[in-house]
């Protein structure tokens, strides 16, 4: 039996969808028995929701005021902690996960798997390198522990219907002071999540300005979709940091993906490879982004983009 | 005087194509445009940066790779690193072991900082700055997108998933550099003169004690699938027809 220990991750409050799509990756393991550790000020509200996600057995939980802020090297040697019995420790591969997860293999002198994108075996999975162009089999030794972060764009969210047991853990493990939060940026606003969003619209340095990026914002908000950016877009200040989509931003997988004024560079595509449908509308004719797109459209964003918003509007 | 540590990976060159080995071994790097792991590159200007202000004496590069990686390491010489130590090895790497290898540098020249890139544009695996973090016992602070060193702390801003997290951490710590801590200033050419005459070390990686054998096997290396080839539409009515016929809009 594989007996996985899945690290969740959340802001307190609510349970994060990379965690239940974390929970996807762990049942498709050979005979699998998944448990949910969470970590927090106050376990309650988090753990009832890991209980709900189908599939999870067991939720452990450690409520300690250290635990209020996901620092890594506060949680990694509480998850090792939790990790003893366990053949395998999954976590998200988002800022949280590959912040913790290499901090917690380190610890356990294990090897960690970045970005499993397909399970082949107990201890064999796929990952992507050089930005997706190869992807890599691997086989990890039986009998030492699997650490591995979970490329969460290729495993959809585990459904709800679960009715897990929660248990409240203690841990020994002797945590660190010399690593203190102090703040995080609130969220932008009440838009759709990036990570999670079904539609999603981006924009890329052809928008030419923070001012004309206003108009992907507002075809957005015309769809209900997200919005991304391009990293030549965010460089360039016209988007936010957290809007990168690409091998060095968030990796996505919607069912529609829009992408206006963005060239498609290697560096985007593996960002959004996984997306359903993706639509590409770019003057260029030979842009690479229209190699991957289901339907492309060559014009000129700023005569499109107002012409489709009004279209779409609902 | 503070010293700082840079890690400065031989990667293949961002624009190159990769292509798959036919027999599934591996990527074709044979004549192939290698260069600094561009991450790595933000993670040396922001120790020179530092060094420039006054706050460290001392900008120490560092590469874990085969003889050829003394090319990066000229490189990081003529951006402005004092000094470069190549730790030698023909084996490719796990990320677990070069962090080994970068605590053994650590340890042996004392270093108060170490930065690196938060990733290497190859094995895309992010795991080297927490990796060291964790076998050195000391704090990390990865994807920084600002750093403030004062006395025995920094504050560090960080790129999460929900915009910009502000940390403080004691020193000595790793940091990973994220895309926008800064530019990185482009090399002159009396800077590449001036590199050749600049120490390089070579030590052996056998002789720091840490082992190169792979903890995970690669079994097989594939190209992704394609993409099926979509349709161009020729406006933007006949764009919204074929969205609602799938039901997307």
């Amino acid at each position: 039996m594989s007996k996985i220990l899945v690290v969740a991750e959340h802001d307190g409050k609510k349970l994060n969808q990379a965690t239940a799509r974390c929970v996807t990756c762990a049942r498709q393991v050979p005979d699998a028995e998944i448990t949910v550790a969470v970590l927090a000020l106050d376990p309650a509200a988090v753990a009832a929701q890991a209980a709900a996600l189908a599939g999870v057995a067991r939720v452990v939980t450690v409520a300690a005021p250290h635990n209020e802020h996901p620092l890594a090297a506060v949680l990694a040697p509480q998850v090792v902690e939790l990790a003893a019995g366990y053949s395998h420790v999954f976590g998200a591969s988002t800022a949280f996960g590959k912040d913790l997860m290499p901090r917690v293999a380190a610890l356990m002198g294990v090897p960690q798997i970045s970005d499993a994108m397909a399970v082949e075996g107990a201890y064999r999975f796929k990952r992507p390198t050089y930005a997706g162009n190869a992807i890599v089999t691997l086989e990890a030794p039986a009998g030492r522990t699997v650490v591995a972060t979970v490329r969460t764009a290729s495993f959809e969210a585990a459904p709800g219907g679960g009715s897990a047991t929660i248990a409240a853990a203690s841990v020994a493990a002797k945590v660190p002071t010399h690593t203190r939060f102090v703040s995080v940026s609130a969220p932008s606003s009440d838009r759709p999540d990036l990570a999670s969003a079904p539609k999603v619209v981006s924009g890329g340095r052809a928008l030419g300005s923070k001012e004309n990026f206003e108009l992907i914002f507002k075809l957005a908000e015309a769809m209900g979709a997200a919005v991304g950016a391009s990293r030549a877009a965010v460089d360039a200040g016209y988007a936010p940091n957290e809007l990168q989509v690409g091998q060095t931003g968030k990796i996505i997988a919607p069912e529609l993906y829009v992408a206006v004024g963005i060239s498609g560079a290697i560096q985007h595509l593996t960002g959004i490879k996984d997306a359903k449908t993706i639509v590409a509308i770019n003057k260029d004719g030979e842009a690479p982004i229209f190699e991957v797109a289901d339907f492309g459209l060559v014009a000129d964003l700023f005569q499109v983009l107002p012409e489709l918003q009004k279209s779409l509007a609902k | 005087m503070r010293k700082i540590l840079v890690g400065v990976k031989r990667v293949v060159d961002y624009n190159v194509r990769v292509r798959v080995k036919p027999d599934g071994s591996g990527v074709v790097t044979d004549g192939v445009k290698m260069s600094v792991n561009p991450f790595d590159e933000i993670a040396l200007e922001e120790a020179l940066r530092i060094r420039e202000r006054g706050e460290a004496g001392e900008v120490v590069a560092v590469s874990i790779g085969p003889d050829d990686a003394q090319q990066q390491l000229r490189t990081a010489l003529a951006m402005g690193a004092d000094r470069a130590i190549l730790v030698r090895t023909n084996a490719l790497l796990e990320p677990l072991a070069a962090a080994q290898a970068l605590l053994a540098i650590v340890r042996k020249e004392n270093a108060d900082l170490v930065i690196v890139g938060k990733q290497a544009i190859d094995d895309d695996a992010a795991q080297t700055a927490p990796m060291l973090a964790a076998l050195w016992d000391r704090p990390q602070a990865t994807f920084c997108s600002k750093v403030e060193l004062k006395g025995a702390s920094a504050t560090i801003v960080r790129e999460v998933d929900a915009g910009l997290e502000t940390i403080e951490i004691d020193l000595p710590a790793v940091l990973s550099a994220d895309l926008r801590l800064n530019e990185p200033r482009y090399v002159k050419l009396p800077d590449i003169m001036k590199a050749k005459k600049k120490p390089l070390d070579v030590l052996e990686l056998a002789a720091l004690g840490v082992s190169a054998e792979p903890g995970l096997r690669p079994v097989l290396t594939e190209p992704p699938k394609p993409r099926s080839k979509g349709i161009m539409v020729k406006d933007v009515a006949e764009l919204v027809e074929a969205l609602k016929k799938k039901g997307l809009v």
